[in-house]
């Protein structure tokens, strides 16, 4: 049942509704069903959670029968967004992951991020979908702040993805949506995967084989489910190593997503269209996998074009 | 005068760009000050280049004191300027929430690192700063409730009102806070407008930077001397929300006296015309901020008082 979350009325004869659909079993008392949500959009120009909203559903009603709890789906969380191709929030040029907890007696943006955390808070389990950004291409993957990591590495283990990213406490992600739930209780994995602006399938389609997994683990799927991988675990910051761009150009790479590194493998080169020259050779400084590359060509001195997670790290699981 | 480059980038199409300083008097680091640090912050680069013109006088006329060096940054950030956008032109980042910097991080860490690097061991930082809501404000100065910045160095501007104001996790990552964190007592220094030139207010905003300096005995000027301000914490502002959207039809200005039920503005149904709310004063006071764009949504604080 598609329900109106929170809404506000714009100037202009539209009104902006957060939407969420949610799915139960038919019969049972909905009180004592386990609930999941899935919710993204909290960026508007991040649509790789769209597809999983869409196929999680698609296969949870070719078995409904075997659907034991409530699936609450939030697909567009900042829908002005989405809809102009725009990361924050339209007209307040605010990145909305800053808002929460937000504030019912605030403004208009504190105030539907109060009324998506009252309505989200108490599900057994949630998940916030983020696609990186539309300059980098991230492997499917979960980022915990290492204050709740106890709690949400048990279930992040579950959601079949190559990669959970134990960071640092940071007060300037206090404000985020996950970080707002999970310190009033509401387990909040962060997935990041993908890039902005694109889809892609094959990672949209093994985070919904993870997503099964948590919900056959949390007693609201009782079908099938399939053997997840077993993702690579990082708490250290010097398991990860940055490339960052030594001069302004178009990046050329030479490796692809996911590539296994040597130490002083090329990955590829910054080049200067206008001179015709190669300004820089990006090369490996450490063996390893190459978990982020840049998808977006143009890099300014000190654009991240590729993050590389030491070979050490990749290998202990 | 000395002019000089503070932290530079090679452009790949656009002309390379380029933090620039214009510095006053030698010696120790005395004061820095900071103009705009988002594309949209025009009046605040604006009030730097008064304040250069008069700083230019004291030194030729040798009312700087000895032993005083004075650094004035216009803009860190002319590239969102010169296409009008407010945040970094590439990956809209917001280089006021990158400070300290990172020099061997992203391109706006590295911009407020390369910049932090030459202005974080001056003794009082000023940075000329906007709201991030379109509207007129009374002039004032902010600093951070952390205790490393007083009220009593605030009242050196001679302004009739100090905002002071309660640290928010994102203010973290702002100039003013890393400054403080460094030493630096710092202020927020907030004109009338942001995104046209208002004379008057950049006037008001050249005399009390003047005023500082010359009560800190790093300037010869007739200031108006220490003056007891009025000080407000920030939770103390009286919002006045809007509950409906609409055309936003002010019926008094920032500054204007308003006494409890005082109708203050009306919000206005985009297609008939009728009235849809009127905003009134809950309380006596002193309009401190107004909205000044023609349209407004629901749920927004509009208005703010500062109650008698």
């Amino acid at each position: 049942m598609i329900e109106v979350v929170t809404s506000v009325g714009l100037p202009i004869d539209e009104k902006l509704m957060i939407r969420k659909n949610r799915i139960q079993p038919e019969g049972g008392n909905p009180d004592n069903m386990k609930r999941i949500s899935i919710v993204t959009g909290i960026h508007g120009d991040e649509l790789e959670g769209q597809y999983v909203c869409y196929e999680l559903q698609r296969r949870i009603r070719e078995n409904i029968d075997k659907l034991t709890g409530t699936v609450d789906i939030y697909p567009a969380m900042n829908p002005l967004g989405i809809d102009s191709i725009t990361r924050g929030i339209p007209a307040f040029d605010l990145d909305m992951n800053r808002l929460f907890p937000g504030n019912i007696d605030g403004n208009m943006t504190e105030y539907l991020a109060a009324g998506i955390i009252e309505d989200v808070s108490g599900s057994d389990l949630v998940l916030d979908i983020h696609a990186s950004n539309i300059y980098l291409t991230e492997i499917p993957q979960i980022r915990i702040n290492e204050l709740h990591a106890d709690n949400l590495i048990p279930y992040a283990k579950l959601a079949n993805v190559d990669f959970i990213w134990v960071h640092g406490a940071s007060t300037v992600l206090e404000a985020t949506f996950a970080h707002s739930l999970n310190s009033i209780g509401t387990p909040t994995l962060v997935v990041e995967m993908g890039v902005g602006m694109r889809l892609t399938r094959e990672y949209g389609n093994q985070l919904v084989d993870g997503i099964f997994r948590l919900m056959k683990e949390l007693g609201i799927w009782q079908g099938d489910v399939i053997g997840v991988r077993t993702p690579i675990i990082s708490d250290n910051p010097d398991d990860v190593c940055y490339l960052n761009a030594t001069a302004s150009g178009l990046f050329v790479p030479e490796v692809k997503h996911g590539a296994k590194l040597e130490e002083g493998g090329l990955i590829g080169r910054i080049v200067d269209p206008l001179g015709g020259e190669v300004l820089d050779e990006v090369r490996s400084p450490i063996n390893g996998i190459l978990f982020t590359i840049r998808d977006y060509p143009i890099v300014d001195e000190g654009s991240l074009m590729g993050r590389i997670l030491k070979e050490e790290v990749c290998s202990c699981e | 005068m000395n002019k000089k480059i503070i932290y530079e980038i090679k452009g790949l199409y656009r002309d390379d760009f380029r933090v620039t300083g214009f510095e006053f008097g030698e010696g120790e680091k005395s004061v820095c000050i900071v103009g705009s640090s988002r594309g949209n912050e025009v009046q605040q680069i604006y009030c730097c280049s008064r304040l250069i013109q008069k700083m230019k006088q004291l030194e030729a006329e040798g009312r700087i004191l000895p032993g005083h060096k004075i650094l004035i940054i216009p803009s860190v950030n002319p590239y969102s300027v010169n296409i009008q956008k407010r945040f970094w032109s590439t990956d809209n980042t917001d280089i006021n929430r990158m400070f300290p910097g990172y020099n061997l991080g992203e391109t706006t860490q590295r911009i407020a690192d390369g910049v932090f690097r030459e202005i974080k061991d001056y003794k009082y930082g000023i940075q000329f700063t906007s709201f991030y809501m379109p509207g007129d404000f009374v002039p004032h100065v902010r600093y951070m409730d952390e205790g490393y910045t007083k009220r009593e160095d605030a009242e050196k501007f001679g302004l009739k009102y100090i905002v002071e104001r309660t640290v928010r996790p994102y203010d973290t990552a702002t100039l003013n806070y890393n400054w403080q964190v460094w030493d630096t007592v710092a202020f927020s220094l907030y004109t009338d407008t942001t995104e046209h030139i208002s004379g008057t207010g950049a006037g008001q905003a050249v005399l009390a930077v003047m005023n500082f300096l010359a009560n800190n005995g790093i300037i010869k000027y007739d200031a108006v001397g220490t003056k007891k301000s009025r000080t407000i914490k920030d939770t103390e502002l009286v919002s006045v929300r809007t509950s409906e959207s609409g055309f936003y039809e002010p019926i008094v200005k920032a500054g204007e006296e308003v006494k409890t039920g005082q109708a203050l503005a009306n919000i206005i149904d985009p297609y008939e015309g009728y009235i849809r709310e009127t905003l009134y004063a809950p309380v006596e006071g002193i309009v401190f901020f107004q909205h000044n764009a023609p349209l407004t949504y629901a749920n927004t604080a509009v208005i703010k008082i500062i109650e008698n």
